[in-house]
């Protein structure tokens, strides 16, 4: 299966197999007008698998929601069909309104309008708090 | 220090300059009766808790400042669906510090980070009380001039019981402290407490019999099984009255054990143990008050 080549635009790349759907629902990229091709599964001599998003325009990401679903992926900028920068992802140490806090005691269940704030609390596991009442990511 | 509202904010220096307040308020209590003449203290009570805010209005009384109390939600800005941060912005207009109690974790954070001026929290649902845990360690000081070297038993609810979570917490920075975890398998401590005690090899015991640990423990921390921190009122009505302190369990206790609870007390600690010189709940209600008002003067700059 081929998929163009963009000239100018964003290929979001080395996507653990399987989250590339999460990332596309995640960064929004429904919304936009122009081309976006989601590649599930593709042979990687690295990985094995890996999924990819292409997206053609240059759009800015968030790098917060990449570098939290798999910092493991890398953004490729791409200019006039020339590679002009590469960008690796870091665990955030903060997440606004990336997910969601699930405690019903938290504040954040009776102020509508508080962001969901939560902060990166131990990062060989990957953990995230809800930085008001230190809950868990995906946990009640 | 701006704003108080987790205990794992303070400095063990921090903790032992207010314990150092607080000891001189005793000693000295007309050096400070006029302290915080021209001040006013907010307490803000969404859920009620009276003895809490009589503790922080009497503490803010003895300074000589005065009190602006919104004691029930129900009658308060919040039942007309007011956010907490507009409230935060507004009361700073009307006083210089506020004291907030809320049933929502996280409430007095989001308080802090709207206010313009200092806010304590004062127990926001089952996350957070450090005042009640500086009058616990405050207390601790008191009787055994240390904190080094203790072994300290917490007694009854340890799952939902927020005031052990934060005293162990605290706790922990000491050197050689001991915990004994006596409790039902229903109400055991969080594994993420015990998780950090693990981390950084404090050591600790977990049993169902008090009378077995008794004559090991400098301090024995009883606790409510709280009704409100159940969901279902059938689990409540089975373990409300496993662990009851009666003067025969304390037989063997040692003769300096010093047995605190955070009050009020149902009836897991019987009256009768009053009379022991033993017991130090009703001191620690005390020590609360000296440690709030040595943590307002500290936040007003007035120490």
């Amino acid at each position: 299966m081929n998929i163009d080549s963009i000239q100018d635009g964003i290929v979001i790349d080395h996507i653990e197999a399987g989250k590339g759907m999460e990332i596309f629902r995640l960064l929004g990229l429904d919304a936009l007008d122009c081309q976006v091709a989601i590649i599930k599964n593709a042979a990687s001599r690295k990985m094995g698998k890996k999924d990819m998003i292409k997206i053609a325009a240059n759009i800015p990401v968030n790098t917060d929601i990449l570098g939290y679903v798999d910092p493991g992926v890398t953004v490729d900028v791409i200019h006039n069909g020339a590679l002009v920068e590469k960008k690796k992802m870091e665990l955030p140490e903060k997440l606004t309104n990336v997910i969601f806090c699930r405690n019903p005691r938290c504040i954040t269940t009776t102020e509508q309008e508080l962001p969901h704030i939560f902060r990166l609390t131990k990062r060989e596991t990957r953990e995230y708090r809800c930085i008001y009442c230190e809950t868990k990511s995906g946990k009640a | 220090m701006k704003s108080v509202i987790d205990i794992r904010q303070l400095s063990v220096e921090e903790i032992d300059g207010l314990m150092e307040i607080g000891r001189d308020i005793i000693a000295n209590p007309g050096k400070y009766s006029e302290k915080c003449r021209g001040k006013k203290l907010a307490t803000l009570f969404f859920e009620p808790s009276t003895r809490t805010r009589l503790s922080f209005e009497a503490a803010m009384y003895e300074l000589g400042g005065n009190v602006l109390t919104m004691a029930d939600a129900q009658s308060s800005s919040a039942s007309k669906g007011e956010s907490v941060a507009d409230t935060a912005k507004v009361i700073s207009c009307y006083a210089d510090i506020i004291a907030m109690r809320h049933p929502k974790e996280g409430a007095p954070m989001v308080a802090a980070m709207n206010a313009t001026i200092p806010v304590i929290n004062a127990g926001d649902g089952g996350h957070n009380h450090p005042t009640q845990t500086l009058a616990d360690l405050f207390t601790i000081h008191r009787e055994k001039g240390r904190f080094e070297g203790l072994t300290v038993g917490f007694c009854g609810d340890l799952k939902f019981g927020r005031t052990v979570h934060s005293l162990i917490t605290a706790m922990e920075r000491y050197k050689d402290v001991r915990f004994v975890l006596i409790s039902p398998d229903e109400l055991k401590l969080p594994s993420y407490v015990k998780n950090t005690l693990k981390e950084k090899e404090i050591p600790y015991i977990q049993t169902r019999d008090l009378l077995l640990v008794m004559p090991e423990l400098d301090i024995l921390y009883m606790t409510r099984v709280q009704k409100e921190r159940f969901f279902n009122e059938e689990d409540y009505l089975r373990l409300k009255d496993s662990y009851i302190l009666t003067p025969e369990k304390l037989v063997e206790a040692k003769a300096d054990l010093c047995i605190m609870h955070p009050l009020p007390r149902v009836n897991e600690i019987s009256v009768a143990v009053d009379s022991d010189p033993r017991a130090c709940y009703f001191k620690q209600v005390l020590n609360g008050k000296y440690m709030r008002m040595a943590l307002i003067l500290k936040l007003l700059d007035l120490a």
